[in-house]
């Protein structure tokens, strides 16, 4: 059509997701993430790690600046599972995973479903590097038992699971492609932006990207570095662009937990979001736990990674 | 002012005094920070289509619209001339604003008008018109394929694709929303 004016007229149509008609598509797809589910429990398994299940409702959900729960009745259903995960670390766990249904109120996209599966594990005496470890080794036996393969395809472009993962620290990605460094000076607002417009965007597809390193005031929950506090502990895996896993070396600092609490508590309240009670019972276990390496990551896109799909609305059959 | 969680596809929202229309509209949020919400929103003065991302704390414009209903009077050779029964009022328009829709004009055809700050910016027709077909190659007889389509004109002097099966004088619905045929109209 030449006529681009014409488009003005257009009212917009009613989306429907999926009619009950293409259910029956979605059968081969739910097959390969019922392997990928199947693989990734073998791996931890093999691993020595023990397969827990926590509270899915929660009375005191953790405090994040942009994260919003779902209230359930007189609780909320959980965002994650880390303080629980937590809480059976500090009492002497070594090693655990669990995988399970996580909720955030409101965020609906290609990239985001309100409710999705999250893949979380804590590994004992480590942090963020041991961590990444377990990320390579879980992926490549992932793609390798669903895929028979590590090289990849994502969206026509290929992704080459092995051997080399690009590794930017914050700083280097900014200073790159936004032109300034956040771990020097930081500005919420403009990180958040450039990130989603200036770095991701340009991010590597053809293999893993960790960004890695983060402002500290962007990672409530993690250790800043013993050799520069400004910075936390804590990198991000994306695989074809898209953003998989979250990791940290733990903060078990009870003492500056309550006080980033306290402190995201306040900026929820001034943004007038609602603040949820804090979790005494964590933040009295907190001082026993060891040095600790945790990680989540999204089951649901790592499937889309390895299903080659463009988004969520082709992995998910009941999507609202 | 709208907020950004009141984004959807659908919302006309204004910046910098040009009302736009969402085209598009996409939640992500990245790690751990803020809800950004990517959209690709339509400049409803020229039809130009841009990309923009809001963040969460962003205030945006509400832009004033109306929607009228008018009458469609007459062509003066150069403009359009529109008449609200109710009021009399009567509101002269370029052909730009129109696009290819002036083809479809018929006398005293209802349609409605989109205002903005008092200004007429947009036009929409019923969804579909009838008009005849003043010239087209003869069809192929018994053909009734509609896969299979041919030029025709229009009394207005536009141009259309139609099934082979369309002649001259036949009288065809067309699809306003995207200047296409949609089918044979037969009269009783």
């Amino acid at each position: 059509m030449t006529d681009k004016r014409a488009e003005l007229r257009t009212p917009p149509e009613a989306t429907i997701i999926h009619p009950p008609s293409a259910i029956s598509s979605f059968l081969p797809v739910l097959h390969l993430r019922s392997r990928v589910l199947q693989a990734i429990r073998r791996w931890f398994g093999e691993h020595d790690f023990i397969e827990v299940e926590t509270p899915v409702r929660l009375a005191a959900p953790a405090l994040e600046l942009h994260i919003n729960a779902e209230p359930a009745g007189d609780r909320f259903l959980r965002t994650s599972p880390e303080l629980h995960m937590k809480r059976l670390m500090a009492a002497g766990a070594p090693r655990i995973f669990q995988m399970g249904p996580c909720f955030r109120r409101g965020e609906r996209g290609s990239r985001h479903n309100p409710e999705y599966t999250m893949l979380e594990w804590y590994r004992v005496d480590a942090g963020y590097a041991e961590v990444l470890m377990d990320t390579k080794m879980l992926l490549l036996a992932v793609a390798r038992e669903v895929k028979g393969t590590t090289e990849l395809t994502y969206q026509g472009r290929p992704l080459a699971l092995a051997p080399f993962w690009e590794r930017l620290t914050v700083a280097e990605a900014f200073l790159r492609w936004a032109g300034w460094d956040p771990t020097k000076v930081y500005d919420a607002d403009r990180f958040d932006f450039d990130l989603v417009e200036k770095v991701e965007p340009r991010l590597p597809r053809e293999v893993p990207v960790i960004l890695t390193d983060y402002p500290a005031a962007a990672a409530a929950l993690s250790r800043r570095k013993p050799d520069n506090s400004a910075v936390a502990e804590r990198w991000e895996l994306y695989l074809g662009g898209l953003e998989i896993a979250n990791a940290y070396s733990e903060l078990t600092d009870p003492v500056e937990q309550r006080a980033r609490f306290a402190e995201c508590a306040a900026a929820r309240a001034a943004a007038g979001r609602p603040v949820y009670p804090l979790d005494e019972d964590f933040l009295a276990e907190l001082g026993r736990m060891p040095p600790t390496g945790g990680i989540a990551l999204g089951v649901d896109r790592l499937v889309m990674i390895l299903a080659d799909l463009a988004t969520l609305d082709d992995l998910l059959p009941f999507r609202e | 002012m709208y907020s950004a969680s009141d984004l959807r596809k659908g919302l006309k929202i204004e910046m910098d005094g040009v009302p736009y229309d969402i085209v598009e509209y996409e939640f992500y949020r990245p790690g751990k920070g803020q809800a950004m919400y990517k959209c690709r929103i339509r400049n409803l003065l020229n039809g130009n289509v841009t990309d923009k991302t809001f963040r969460e704390v962003d205030g945006i414009g509400e832009p004033n619209l109306e929607e009228r209903e008018m009458q469609y009077s007459y062509n003066d050779g150069e403009h359009f001339v529109f008449l609200e029964n109710r009021t009399y009022e009567q509101i002269t328009l370029n052909p730009e604003v129109l696009g290819d829709q002036k083809y479809f004009l018929t006398e005293d055809m209802t349609v409605k008008v989109l205002f903005h700050n008092d200004r007429a910016i947009v036009v929409t027709l019923p969804s579909y018109v009838e008009k005849k077909i003043i010239s087209t190659e003869p069809g192929a007889r018994g053909d009734t394929a509609t896969n299979v389509t041919k030029a025709a004109k229009i009394d207005t002097g536009y141009e259309i694709r139609v099934p082979l099966f369309i002649n001259e004088g036949d009288l065809v619905r067309i699809d306003t929303r995207n200047g296409a045929y949609a089918e044979r109209v037969t009269k009783k």
